[in-house]
């Protein structure tokens, strides 16, 4: 209601900022199944396409002295190894693979999503979730593989006393259980967030009398955007890091 | 109402108008396209994970590895060749000081050469300017005994014509020689 | 009528919920302030605490973003 008088009155002013997260069909304007080709599908291969063009093309030279694009996938190389061995530790470079997988994943979706008219896969919970779960699951699997049962050490905590104890368990339980759910949440929502809120001033844009205070404020939180595009995914990786050390290192220490 | 505008235009967009009623109007939440995304993401992920794992992270790790075997190499060389510079410096100072020795015993050996030939020379000149010296007395002894020899003879010869000029016939020739050489010698 | 009740609650509901977020901006800015004065009292210490600083930002930040969450839910999905 207060939209269509908005709109009548300023004569365009409509708000969808939702809508450059729909699902579409890429071909056809069908229903959406699982095996649909849409323009999450494109974007994805978008991802991967220039994940492959960094990764690959980029450093098809191996020359010692590197091109550009080979020091920006060095660079990328050493920022999550250095990031798994610190903060994982050292035991955990077999699973450096999965997590630059993620962090490429995730950097990619989220610049590209950054493109004018483009579609942010990540700013999907249904994607965001898959990765959170896949990661808990992941975690969750290896500690007990690793540890066996002593992997449930890690919510209890010997340091602690021991009348606190078991409330620091249910403590630990409950947030070990909350993980995935703020780890796909704080992606999803900090890239929804950013895209709706550059979408609302695009249309305040429409309006001539504040137009160029919306451009500027468009410019000013397309360049945190930025910024927030890649602080999320390294903070991504860098709980995947986290969560792993609780894996592979010893739980009771 | 706006919620509704919302979710009839998300409905007409994604194609689902028996859902547009109930769609919820945040398309995250359009539980239909869950599977999709979800399959094309594991598709993507799948090939993500086998590219990176089998091509471009070895490719990497090779080339930083090979890169960091480079730079060792390199400062081993240069390692080695500032050890090559540090010697060739100590050689090079070596044979300075032998040139300087060896300059310096020429110097002495020509110094000495030279004093011998000098003092041969100096010799030779000094027994050259004796002969000289000695033939130059003999020659003047000479013409001094024939210089006083001819003046005895002159002073014999005035003599006579004094006397003879005194007194003519009065002392003869012989004493007056004598008595000049007397004379002479005395 | 009744509709646009129900509606009203929900958007202010809505933007009390986004009061959350300045929870979550204080936390943020509480996390970063103090690890600046920290690294200007050791800048030695402070290019290995960097990663640390960043996991404490996402667990303040992630605190704002359900409430985020909550008033998107309550604008479009209630």
């Amino acid at each position: 209601m207060a939209e269509e008088a908005h709109g009548a009155e300023e004569g365009g002013l409509v708000f969808h900022p939702m809508d450059q997260f729909i699902v579409k069909p890429l071909f056809g304007d069908g229903a959406v199944g699982m095996f649909t080709v849409t323009n999450v599908t494109l974007w994805m291969a978008i991802t991967v396409l220039c994940i492959v063009a960094l990764l690959v093309l980029g450093t098809s030279r191996r020359a010692t002295i590197p091109s550009r694009t080979q020091s920006v996938a060095e660079l990328a190389y050493g920022f999550i190894y250095k990031m798994v061995e610190d903060v994982a530790g050292k035991d955990a470079i077999p699973y450096f693979p999965a997590v630059m997988t993620l962090f490429m994943f995730i950097v990619f979706s989220n610049f590209l999503g950054l493109l004018p008219m483009s579609f942010t896969t990540t700013s999907h919970i249904a994607v965001t979730a898959v990765l959170a779960m896949a990661v808990f699951l992941f975690v969750t699997l290896l500690g007990f593989w690793k540890h066996g049962l002593s992997f449930l050490g890690i919510f209890w905590i010997t340091s602690a006393p021991l009348v606190l104890r078991p409330i620091l368990a249910l403590i630990e339980i409950i947030s070990y259980f909350v993980r995935p759910l703020s780890h796909s949440i704080r992606l999803a929502g900090n890239m929804m967030a950013g895209h709706a809120v550059i979408k609302v001033f695009a249309a305040f844009a429409a309006v001539l009398a504040i137009s160029p205070f919306a451009i500027v404020a468009i410019t000013a939180i397309y360049a945190l955007e930025v910024l927030v595009s890649f602080i999320q995914a390294y903070v991504f990786a860098i709980l995947t890091c986290v969560y792993l050390k609780d894996a592979v290192s010893d739980p009771h220490h | 109402m706006a919620t509704e505008t919302t979710t009839a235009e998300l409905g007409h967009g994604s194609g689902l108008p028996e859902t547009a009623a109930e769609a919820p109007g945040m398309p995250q939440l359009d539980f239909s396209t869950f599977s999709n995304q979800i399959f094309w993401l594991v598709i993507t992920m799948i090939v993500i994970y086998f590219v990176l794992s089998r091509i471009a992270l070895p490719r990497i790790g090779s080339v930083l590895a090979d890169r960091q075997g480079a730079i060792t190499n390199d400062i081993a060389a240069a390692e080695d060749l500032k050890q090559k510079a540090v010697e060739a410096e100590a050689a090079y100072n070596q044979a300075l000081i032998d040139a300087r020795a060896e300059a310096s015993r020429i110097v002495e050996d020509a110094k000495a050469g030279i004093k011998a030939d000098l003092d041969k020379a100096i010799a030779v000149a000094d027994a050259e300017i004796a002969a000289k010296s000695a033939e130059a007395e003999k020659a003047i002894g000479a013409i001094r005994a024939s210089a006083s020899e001819s003046a005895a003879e002159v002073a014999k010869d005035i003599a006579k014509d004094i006397v003879a000029a005194v007194a003519p016939g009065k002392i003869d020739a012989k004493s007056i020689t004598a008595a000049v050489t007397a004379k002479i010698k005395g | 009528m009744e509709g646009d009740i129900v509606q009203m609650g929900a958007y202010i509901g809505a933007g009390l919920a986004c009061t959350g977020m300045g929870g979550a901006a204080v936390g943020v800015g509480h996390v970063v302030g103090n690890f600046l004065s920290g690294a200007l009292r050791n800048p030695s210490a402070a290019a290995g605490q960097t990663a640390t600083m960043f996991i404490g930002i996402a667990f303040a930040e992630a605190l704002g973003i359900f409430s985020f969450l909550v008033a998107l839910l309550l604008m479009f999905a209630v």
